[in-house]
């Protein structure tokens, strides 16, 4: 039979049409075609039950206030650029009043209060967040742009996760570091960005409280709206006061904070470019820093890898979140011989990604956070083009309100592109290619960043080399952009210092005596 | 006969299946919200890939005729559900079934090859196959020898097949895996494409005899290896997922990892089938529901 057959071959096993069969689609017809038969019926998240204040004021000292400027700034829906609150523009008094507050509340109560007691709050609050877990999912994707799939799946759950994970450590800590005794700082600054808002603030509170500090947080002025309810159940949860106090505002806001002098601890979440400024500011001060900055992460992907279920692990990793995630695999390495499976399935499963409204449940890319990223995005897609490496875009029809992308992937990148270099924030993938593991690892490696990478091969003895030698805090093997509070999570280089979550997170708001 | 395969175990290279990554994004097809007008639309198209089963010692040309009647006329005419695929029989009640569904669109397919064991010569596994053909079956379900593909004897596994497409000729084959006695992923993808390489028109997840049955990551495994051998050879291999699947929800997510995995060329009775008996009501209860505005008791809807 196979000597009548014709031969072809893949880059993976050695196939031959049947001679039994007619119909044989000649190679350049040889395409998949996507959401002509059967498209799926809008799904639309309800919300009218759902309540967004017109307006957000301060949280300081355990109550809402004004802020001293008296200025309130608008707070849009990036999906429908309709305005939906407006926020409170906290200025550096206000920031002065918020860390007294917190001053007051670590030397009266939080400071001295047993852990096992910190422990309840912190149940309390986990719990408080499981139960307002929808409301508050439609909230963030209402403020933020990101999908209703996403928020409702990934982001609530992982939020009250790393507040129950840490409310379990609070009375633990003596036995976290043997033959320590671990103290806390005081009072924590914190600054977090736009891309997760309800998780970065848990990221960032969750250990602080745990450890004895009383806190300051700046949420981003885009995505203010789910840190005030985040507030209101901090104070249905009987919080003491000036525990968590949250200051909303700009840069200046931020600025107010960072050079606050009662300010023991300093983290902050966000660009790298900011960090740098950030860490001039406290450099010999007594401020403790810890900084999670940009990144662009390596996916390497092997010969041997198991190629289908690795294109799923692009696609988690650089479309999740719009493609805001510091931590996305933003630079693809595909070894010479399966590029152009991977090319070819990458084009097919891009045509399935559904772009627009973020409340629809069946939306796998939602809104892009704000006209300015939106530009950047564009910018550094234009400068990709014009640098000559060449773009996909899946033909689909994008909203014509609202700040959209289509998911997008350049081919014949090289490493001194400025797409492969820089930071892009959204959904958009630079592929490249590699012949031998050593090259895609010096190349991986070959960035001013440090924060996560990905490998993808069925050899266990192959992921462990490249793991250990990839220069970055976070790396995945066979998955992609997974999360977990007992897993320490921050990157070295460019990507900052300092880690959060796990053993390792507490140690960024302890002293060990 | 086929060079291509090693009569020793030695693994030729069929690709990897990474198993948590290959659940993970099965699930995701149990996530998309299917309402409104996709979901009749939905519904009916399922309905349409059904074959019928019935697959019982006890099975009589009574129990036959039920079942073709039911694969013609399934339910009245304000709720739009045309005839099923096929109906699936024993090689023995083909004259029946075809005798009754004379004239219609329903083909009917004869399980064969010493079905469900395949534990046979492959004598008698075609003279079962030339039993199920002469008496007119349209298509012909096949075992494949799993003891002969654990063992890892591939090519006597393929050339089986080989030798049973060569008996049907034009008649369709599909193939069943049995994934159920496979164990691994790997091990179905390697079925997969041996199964394809060999001659079928469809793979088929399982018999309905063996637990577990059809699941979702299963057959998303064998989706993937269909895609791959049609950018290899240019030829559309069909997908019937058969056993355990009981729900019109669950068929809705079918449906749609086909939609996402191989597109608008497999979402037709041609190149997609769903092998069950109790699913055929349940798609009626919710297309009922969608026309009338209100769910029907069971009494409503004839007994498969």
């Amino acid at each position: 039979m196979s000597k009548k057959s014709k031969k072809l071959t893949t880059g993976v096993a050695t196939l031959v049409a049947p001679a039994s069969h007619a119909a044989i689609v000649p190679v350049r017809d040889r395409h998949l075609r996507f959401n002509e038969r059967w498209n799926y019926s809008p799904a639309p998240e309800v919300h009218t039950d759902i309540k967004i204040q017109p307006r957000y004021d301060l949280f300081i000292g355990g109550k809402f206030v004004k802020p001293s400027s008296g200025k309130y700034f608008p707070s849009i829906n990036p999906a429908t650029e309709k305005q939906h609150a407006e926020i409170a523009q906290g200025t550096a008094a206000d920031v002065d009043k918020a860390v007294k507050a917190a001053r007051r509340a670590y030397e009266k109560t939080w400071g001295k209060m047993p852990g096992r007691e910190r422990g309840k709050y912190l149940f309390r609050i986990a719990r408080l967040l499981q139960e307002k877990m929808r409301d508050l999912a439609v909230i963030e994707s209402l403020d933020g742009g990101k999908t209703i799939r996403e928020s409702r799946n990934i982001d609530l759950p992982l939020v009250a996760a790393h507040f129950f994970y840490h409310a379990g450590w609070a009375d633990k800590l003596d036995y976290a570091f043997p033959g320590r005794k671990p103290q806390p700082l005081g009072v924590a600054g914190q600054i977090i960005p736009w891309n997760f808002p309800l998780l970065m603030a848990a990221w960032k509170l969750a250990p602080a409280l745990a450890c004895g500090n009383t806190c300051v947080l700046k949420p981003a002025e885009t995505t203010s709206v789910t840190a005030m309810h985040l507030a209101e159940i901090l104070a249905e949860a009987d919080l003491p006061e000036g525990v968590v106090n949250i200051v909303t505002g700009f840069g200046d806001t931020g600025a107010a904070i960072v050079n606050h002098p009662d300010i023991d601890k300093l983290a902050f979440t966000g660009s790298t470019e900011v960090g740098k400024i950030i860490a001039k500011s406290v450099a010999g001060t007594r401020k403790k820093l810890t900084l999670e900055l940009g990144g662009k992460a390596a996916n390497i992907i092997c010969e041997d890898a198991p190629i289908d279920q690795a294109i799923e692990g692009i696609i988690q990793g650089i479309y999740f979140n719009q493609g805001h995630v510091c931590c996305a695999g933003s630079r693809l390495f595909v070894q010479e011989s399966i590029v152009e499976p991977v090319i070819r399935r990458l084009r097919n499963r891009l045509s399935t990604l559904r772009v627009g409204d973020p409340l629809d449940k069946n939306t796998d890319i939602g809104a892009i956070n704000s006209r300015e990223q939106l530009g950047k995005i564009r910018e550094m897609v234009e400068s990709g083009k014009k640098e000559g490496a060449e773009l996909f875009q899946p033909a689909c029809k994008l909203p014509s309100k609202g700040f959209f992308f289509a998911p997008s992937f350049f081919t014949g990148v090289t490493d001194s592109h400025r797409i492969a270099q820089e930071e892009i924030f959204g959904p958009v993938l630079s592929v490249m290619t590699f012949r031998t593991p050593e090259e895609a690892l010096e190349r991986a490696n070959n960035t001013p960043y440090g924060l996560s990478a990905g490998v993808w091969t069925d050899k266990g003895s192959k992921v462990f080399k490249l793991a250990t030698q990839l220069r970055a805090g976070v790396i995945w093997a066979e998955t992609y952009n997974k999360f977990d509070p007992a897993s320490p999570f921050g990157g070295y280089k460019e990507s900052g210092f300092g880690r959060e979550g796990g053993k390792q997170g507490l140690l960024s708001y302890l002293k060990l005596g | 006969m086929s060079a291509l395969f090693p009569t020793t175990r030695q693994s030729p290279s069929f690709g990897r299946v990474d198993q948590i990554m290959v659940e993970e994004r099965a699930a995701t097809f149990t996530k998309r919200s299917i309402k409104a007008e996709s979901k009749m639309e939905g519904l009916r198209l399922a309905f349409s890939m059904l074959d019928l089963t019935t697959l019982e010692g006890r099975d009589t040309p009574g129990k036959v005729m039920t079942l073709c009647h039911k694969a013609m006329h399934p339910a009245p005419e304000r709720y739009g559900v045309g005839p099923v695929a096929a109906v699936c029989v024993y090689p023995n009640l083909v004259p029946s079934a075809k005798a009754f569904l004379r004239g219609s669109s329903v083909k009917v397919a004869a399980v064969a090859t010493y079905f469900p064991s395949g534990q046979s010569s492959l004598k008698t596994k075609l003279e079962d196959t030339r039993v199920a053909l002469n008496a007119g079956a349209d298509e012909i379900d096949m075992v494949i020898d799993r003891a002969a593909f654990l063992r890892g004897e591939y090519a006597k596994v393929h050339d089986e097949i080989a030798a049973v497409k060569q008996l049907c000729g034009d008649v369709h084959l599909k193939v069943i895996l049995e994934t159920g006695e496979l164990v691994t992923y790997d091990n179905v993808r390697a079925a997969s494409m041996i199964a394809m390489q060999a001659g079928g028109d469809f793979i088929k997840t399982s018999t309905g005899k063996v637990s577990p049955a059809a699941t979702l990551p299963v057959t998303l495994v064998m989706l993937d290896a269909i895609r791959e051998f049609f950018f290899a050879t240019g030829i559309r291999i069909g997908m019937k997922p058969a056993g355990g699947i009981r729900t019109a929800k669950q068929a809705l997510q079918y449906l749609v990892m086909v939609n996402e995995t191989l597109g608008d060329d497999w979402l037709t009775p041609d190149m997609f089938r769903l092998g069950a008996s109790t699913l055929a009501n349940d798609i009626l209860l919710q297309i009922a529901k969608g026309v009338d505005g209100c769910y029907q008791s069971g009494d409503y809807f004839s007994l498969p």
